[in-house]
C-alpha cells in the first residue's frame, strides 16, 4: 500500500488482494469523522549554499531573466522562508513553495544530462534540490554540501515534508569543510 | 551456492514484487514488469511468489551455475538452452553444478524470467529486492547485472513442492483494458472515440518508467496540465503533444499531466511484454468489471498454488 500527498491530493494505492468497496467505506469513514488539526510545530531547517559560480551555473539567466543583479537574486531567494510541500516525482525530491515571483524562471529549453546531488534550481515559481546526482532542467542557482536525502533510512532524511526551509549563502570554503 | 554471470544480456535485473510504501519519498514500487509470469515462475520451482528472480529483456544473458538446484523460465518465450540442450518454459527443471543455461534472443514479447529454487540471496534495500534503475535502489548496487557478477542462492529449505502448471491463460496482446482517470474529461467525447478506435504502436523510447505511444495525436481541450498529484501505476498520461504515456513500474510518483486513463490492475502484466513496434487497441472497461477481473485473476494464481 502507498499513500502519497501532494499539494491538494492524497493518492491511496492497494495491493491486489485489497477489498475496493471495504476500502472506500473505510476512506470516506475516516475523513468524515477525523478532526483535523493543523500542526503548528513545524521545523525550521538551514540549508547552506554555495550560490552561483560552478556551484550555480543558471545564476546568471536567472539575473538576466529577472532583470536583477545577481547579488540582489541572491538575496530575494535567501531571504523568503520555503515549505516542503510534499516529496515526489523521483526520489527524495523536495517540492517547495515560497520562491519570491520576482526571481521567477523558466525551465532550461535542453535538460542537463547531469546535475550534481545538492543542487538547488528554480523552476517557474518553485525552488527545489536535488537529492541525488540525476538528469535536470532546472535552473541551478547554488549547491549545498548537506545531504538531504537518506536512502537507507528515509524517515530521518535531513529534510523532510511540512518543514520550512531556510537557504544560508556561505562560502566555498565551508562548501567543503561540511561536505569532507 | 551461487550463479554467475557470464553475459549479462541487454537489460538483466534482480526482481521481485515490488516496493511498496515509499511512494511519498518519491520511490515508485519498481518489481516484476511482468508480475503474472513471475510469480508463476516462482511457483514451478517451489518458491514462494515473492522471491528474487531475473528479469531479462528483448536478449537473455548467459549463466553458469555453481549449485545442483531447480530452475523454472516464464514470460514470453526466449532461445535458451543449457550447455546447449534447449529446455521448455513453464517447466521445472534441474540444472547442476558446472552447467551453463544460455538465453538468446526472444522470439516473443518483452521480457522472460529465470526462478531459481530458493531465490536470490541479496539484502533488502527499503523491505525488498526488487532493483530501481531510474533510482539506482536495490538488486545488485541499483543496476543491471554485468559480467562476472556473482549471486548467492537462497536456502530452498523452505521452499515449498514444485508445482505443474497445466493451463496457462490465453492472453490477447492485441487489446490493453482500461477504465477512465481522474481527468477523462479534459478530453472531448471525439477526442475518446478517435483514442479507442485507433490502433497504437510502442514507441521504442519506452522502458520500465513509461511506455509512449505513437498514433494520431489526442486534442486536450482547455487546459493541458493539472496541480502536480500522485500518479499511479499504469496510468495513462497525456502530454500537450497528444501522444498517451503510460506510467509503468518505475513511473515517476506526482506528475502535471492531465490522466485521461488508466490501465486496470489484471492487464500490467500485459504492459510488462510490450515491444517496441507493437500494435495494440485500448478497451474501456466498467471499474466493476476491472474489479471482477482482478478477482478472478488472483483465483487463478491461488489454484495454481494450490493445486498446479
Amino acid at each position: 500500500m502507498n499513500i502519497h500527498p501532494a499539494y491538494n491530493s492524497i493518492m491511496v494505492s492497494l495491493s491486489n488482494s485489497a477489498q475496493l468497496d471495504q476500502i472506500n467505506t473505510y476512506l470516506k469513514d475516516a475523513l468524515t469523522h477525523y478532526d483535523i488539526e493543523i500542526e503548528s510545530k513545524t521545523r525550521t531547517v538551514e540549508i547552506p549554499l554555495v550560490y552561483g559560480g560552478e556551484y550555480g551555473p543558471d545564476l546568471k539567466r536567472i539575473s538576466n531573466y529577472s532583470g536583477k543583479s545577481e547579488s540582489e537574486v541572491i538575496k530575494l531567494h535567501s531571504e523568503a522562508i520555503y515549505t516542503v510541500n510534499f516529496i515526489g516525482f523521483s526520489i527524495g525530491f523536495p517540492y517547495c513553495s515560497g520562491m519570491d515571483e520576482s526571481i521567477s524562471t523558466p525551465r532550461l529549453e535542453t535538460p542537463r544530462k547531469l546535475v550534481d546531488a545538492g543542487s538547488v534550481g528554480i523552476a517557474g515559481n518553485q525552488t527545489g534540490i536535488y537529492p541525488l546526482s540525476s538528469p535536470g532542467g532546472w535552473n541551478l542557482i547554488g549547491k549545498t554540501p548537506k545531504t538531504i536525502f537518506n536512502t537507507k533510512n528515509p524517515e530521518n532524511s535531513y529534510l523532510k515534508m511540512g518543514d520550512q526551509i531556510r537557504f544560508v549563502s556561505i562560502a566555498e570554503e565551508e562548501f567543503q569543510k561540511v561536505s569532507s | 551456492m551461487s550463479i554467475k554471470i557470464l553475459n549479462p544480456g541487454l537489460q538483466t535485473t534482480i526482481q521481485d514484487l515490488g516496493r511498496n510504501g515509499y511512494s511519498h519519498y518519491g520511490i515508485s514500487s519498481s518489481g516484476a514488469a511482468d508480475d503474472l509470469s513471475f510469480r508463476l515462475g516462482n511457483l514451478i520451482v517451489g518458491n514462494k511468489e515473492n522471491l528474487a528472480g531475473i528479469e531479462m529483456t528483448l536478449v537473455g544473458g548467459d549463466f553458469r551455475f555453481d549449485i545442483d538446484t531447480n530452475i523454472s523460465l516464464t514470460g514470453s518465450k526466449f532461445d535458451a538452452k543449457i550447455d546447449g540442450e534447449s529446455l521448455h518454459f513453464y517447466k521445472n527443471t534441474s540444472i547442476q553444478s558446472g552447467q551453463v543455461l544460455s538465453i538468446g534472443q526472444s522470439m516473443q514479447g518483452s521480457r522472460c524470467y529465470l526462478a531459481i529454487r530458493g531465490g536470490i540471496d541479496i539484502n533488502n534495500v527499503l523491505s525488498a529486492k526488487t532493483t530501481h534503475l531510474t533510482s539506482k535502489m536495490g538488486g545488485l548496487n541499483g543496476r543491471s547485472l554485468k559480467k562476472n557478477d556473482v549471486l548467492k542462492i537462497g536456502d530452498d529449505q523452505k521452499s515449498l513442492k514444485p508445482i505443474i502448471v497445466n493451463k496457462l491463460l490465453d492472453i490477447d496482446m492485441s487489446k490493453l483494458l482500461i477504465i477512465k482517470g481522474l481527468q477523462s474529461d479534459y478530453i472531448s467525447k471525439s477526442t475518446w472515440q478517435t483514442f479507442l478506435s485507433q490502433k497504437y504502436i510502442v514507441s521504442n523510447l519506452s522502458n520500465r518508467m513509461g511506455i509512449r505511444l505513437e498514433g494520431r495525436s489526442l486534442k486536450l481541450d482547455n487546459e493541458n496540465e493539472i496541480i502536480t498529484e500522485g500518479v499511479p501505476l499504469g496510468a495513462i498520461q497525456l502530454p500537450s503533444n497528444g501522444f498517451p504515456i503510460i506510467s509503468f513500474v518505475e513511473h515517476q510518483t506526482t506528475g502535471g499531466y492531465p490522466k485521461i486513463a488508466s490501465v486496470i490492475t489484471s492487464e500490467l502484466h500485459k504492459v510488462g511484454q510490450l515491444k517496441p513496434g507493437d500494435k495494440f487497441q485500448f478497451e474501456l472497461v466498467s471499474l466493476e468489471k476491472a474489479e471482477t477481473l482482478r478477482y478472478e485473476r488472483e483465483i487463478y494464481v491461488k489454484r495454481i498454488a494450490d493445486h498446479g
